[in-house]
C-alpha cells in the first residue's frame, strides 16, 4: 500500500482516497487550527468551506480536492 | 501564456460535460475547467468507496474521445484578466484564458447553517460526509446522524449504511404532509421514485431538526428536536445539510443577473450577459437529469444551433416540473434561523460568533466591525448563513475568487505586457 506522511506520521491509503479521507483517518483526525485556536476538520467536503487548507510538500492545497500519492508531506499545523 | 478557445466551461459536473458534448461535433476549440480532479461533479464521483454509474463513465470517456475539448481539471477561475479573459489556476500553474463564449456550470453548494457545536470535529454538511466517504473515509461501525433537508440526506444514508456505519438517525425538517406530498407525486419520475423508498426507514424523522452538537475535542452527542420533544442522541458524526444553494459568485462579478438566488436564465439558458450562459444547478437547482438537459441546451444555444435545442424544451420542462416540486416540499422551517446561540461561531474563517454580527445592520457593516467573510472561503459560508439567518444580501464577491498564489497573479501583468 502506498503511504504518506500527515505532521511526519506516515500513512498508508487505498489508491483514489482524498487528503481529506486521509486526516480524517489520522492522527487528532483534524486539518487545520483555527485563529482562535480551535482544530478543526473538513466541513463541506467540495471545496467550498475552506476548513481543509493544508499544506501539501510547500503548496497550500485544500484536502478534499487534492488524491494521495506516495510520498506526499502534508501539514496541519503550518 | 494565453490561450484562445471558442467555448470555454466552467465545471465539468453533469452540466459542463453535457454542454461539451453537445458542442463538442461542430469541431469549435472547447475548454472545461474544473476544481476538481476528475469531472463529474459533487454527484458523480468514485474512489476507493464509490463506483461511477455505467452513463457517467460513458460520459466521461466520451470527453477524452473528442480531440477538440480539453479538460483542466484541479484548476480554478482566480480572477478576470479583461473582457472574456480569465485568470486560471493549478496546482503547477496560472495562465490566462481567453473566450468567446462561455457556460458557467458552477453546480451548487450545501446550505450549512451555524447551531451550537457545528464547527467540532465530527460535524460536517450531509452531503459532504457522501463525498468523503467516496473519497475514502473509513465509517465502519460507527453510529451516524443525519440532519437537514431534501433528498441528499437519505443519499448521504445510503452511502453511509453501504460502507457499513449505523444511521442512528434521519431527521428531516420539512413536515409529514409536505415531505408524503412530495412522495405521492413522484410516480411521473419513476428512477425518482426508487430513490424515495427509503423514506420508509425507521429512522426516519419529518419536522425534526438539530439543536446542538456537543463533545469536548470532537463530536459525542446531537440534541435534536422530535416534534415537540428533544432527544439526546450519542453518536460519531454528525452529517447536517438544508439543501442546496446555487454557487453564483462568478456569475455575478461578470454581471449576469441573479434571480432567486441563481443565475437569470432565458430558454436558451442565456444569461443577461451577451454571449454568456449558464447551466445546471446554478441556474436554479433540480437534480443532474435537469442538468444534463439544460447542458446539452446551452452548449446548442452557444453555437447557435437553436433548431436542435429547442427539441429539447420538453424534455427539461418534465424535469423542471419534478425541481419545482422538490423545492415546495422541503422550504425551510423559520425555526432554523433560531439555532445559533449568541456564542455560536457563524463566520469559521475569522471566528465571529452570532453576537457580534446581529448588532449590525447589514453584510457590509457587520464584515466592516467584525472580519465576518474576510476569510479564506470570502463568505461562502458565512454570508450564505447571514442571507438564511438575518435576510442580509450578500456581497459581490472580488477577485481573487479563491485564493491563490503570486506567481499566478503575476501573469495578469505579463498578460497587459
Amino acid at each position: 500500500m502506498p503511504e504518506l506522511s500527515i505532521d511526519g506520521q506516515p500513512f498508508r491509503f487505498a489508491q483514489g482516497t482524498t487528503v481529506a479521507a486521509a486526516l480524517m483517518s489520522s492522527g487528532d483526525r483534524c486539518s487545520r487550527t483555527s485563529v482562535s485556536g480551535q482544530r478543526r476538520a473538513p466541513l463541506c467536503g467540495m471545496g467550498i468551506c475552506q476548513e481543509c487548507r493544508v499544506n501539501i510538500d510547500g503548496l497550500r492545497r485544500l484536502a478534499c480536492q487534492t488524491i494521495c500519492r506516495e510520498g506526499m508531506q502534508v501539514q496541519t499545523r503550518s | 501564456m494565453t490561450q484562445h478557445v471558442d467555448l470555454l466551461i466552467i465545471g465539468a459536473g453533469p452540466a459542463g460535460m453535457a454542454a461539451a458534448l453537445a458542442a463538442a461535433p461542430s469541431a469549435i476549440s472547447i475548454a472545461i475547467i474544473d476544481d476538481n480532479p476528475l469531472p463529474g461533479g459533487q454527484i458523480w464521483r468514485d474512489g476507493p468507496q464509490a463506483r461511477l454509474s455505467a452513463s457517467a463513465r460513458q460520459m466521461r470517456a466520451r470527453l477524452q474521445r473528442h480531440g477538440n475539448i480539453q479538460l483542466h481539471s484541479a484548476s480554478k477561475v482566480v480572477a478576470f484578466a479583461g473582457t472574456k479573459r480569465l485568470l486560471l489556476e493549478n496546482a503547477e500553474e496560472g495562465w490566462v484564458l481567453a473566450y468567446d463564449k462561455l457556460i458557467v456550470c458552477t453546480g451548487a453548494r450545501e446550505l450549512l447553517l451555524p447551531f451550537p457545536g457545528w464547527s467540532l470535529p465530527g460535524v460536517t454538511g450531509a452531503g459532504a460526509l457522501q463525498a468523503l466517504i467516496k473519497g475514502g473515509l473509513p465509517v465502519a461501525g460507527e453510529r451516524i446522524v443525519i440532519a437537514g433537508s431534501g433528498p441528499l440526506l437519505l443519499a448521504a444514508a445510503a452511502t453511509a449504511k453501504k460502507n457499513g456505519a449505523e444511521v442512528v438517525r434521519i431527521a428531516e425538517q420539512a413536515s409529514l404532509g409536505d415531505v408524503a406530498r412530495f412522495g405521492a407525486g413522484l410516480w411521473r419520475w419513476p428512477n425518482k421514485m426508487i430513490q424515495a423508498l427509503d423514506l420508509a426507514s425507521g429512522v426516519y424523522r419529518t419536522s425534526a431538526h438539530v439543536l446542538a452538537a456537543s463533545g469536548v475535542d470532537r463530536l459525542e452527542a446531537v440534541r435534536v428536536q422530535l416534534g415537540d420533544r428533544v432527544h439526546e442522541i450519542a453518536c460519531d458524526r454528525l452529517a447536517c445539510g438544508f439543501g442546496l444553494v446555487p454557487n453564483v459568485e462568478i456569475a455575478t462579478a461578470l454581471g449576469c443577473r441573479i434571480e432567486h438566488r441563481a443565475i437569470f436564465v432565458d430558454q436558451w439558458q442565456a444569461s443577461s450577459v451577451a454571449d454568456h450562459y449558464a447551466a445546471g444547478e446554478c441556474s436554479g437547482f433540480g437534480g443532474s437529469e435537469l442538468a444534463l438537459v439544460e447542458g446539452r441546451i446551452a452548449g446548442l444555444a452557444a453555437l447557435g444551433q437553436r433548431a436542435q435545442a429547442r427539441k429539447l424544451w420538453p424534455e427539461r420542462k418534465h424535469w423542471q416540473n419534478f425541481a419545482d416540486r422538490l423545492n415546495r416540499a422541503f422550504a425551510l422551517n423559520p425555526a432554523l434561523k433560531k439555532l445559533a446561540k449568541p456564542d455560536t461561531l457563524v463566520c469559521r474563517c475569522e471566528d465571529v460568533p452570532y453576537a457580534e454580527l446581529a448588532n449590525h445592520s447589514s453584510w457590509t457593516a457587520a464584515k466592516l466591525n467584525t472580519r465576518c467573510g474576510m476569510g479564506a472561503c470570502q463568505g461562502r459560508i458565512c454570508a450564505t448563513a447571514g442571507q438564511t439567518l438575518l435576510g442580509w444580501e450578500p456581497p459581490q464577491l472580488r477577485p481573487p475568487f479563491s485564493p491563490a498564489r503570486i506567481a499566478t497573479l503575476a501573469c495578469l501583468d505579463e498578460d497587459v505586457a
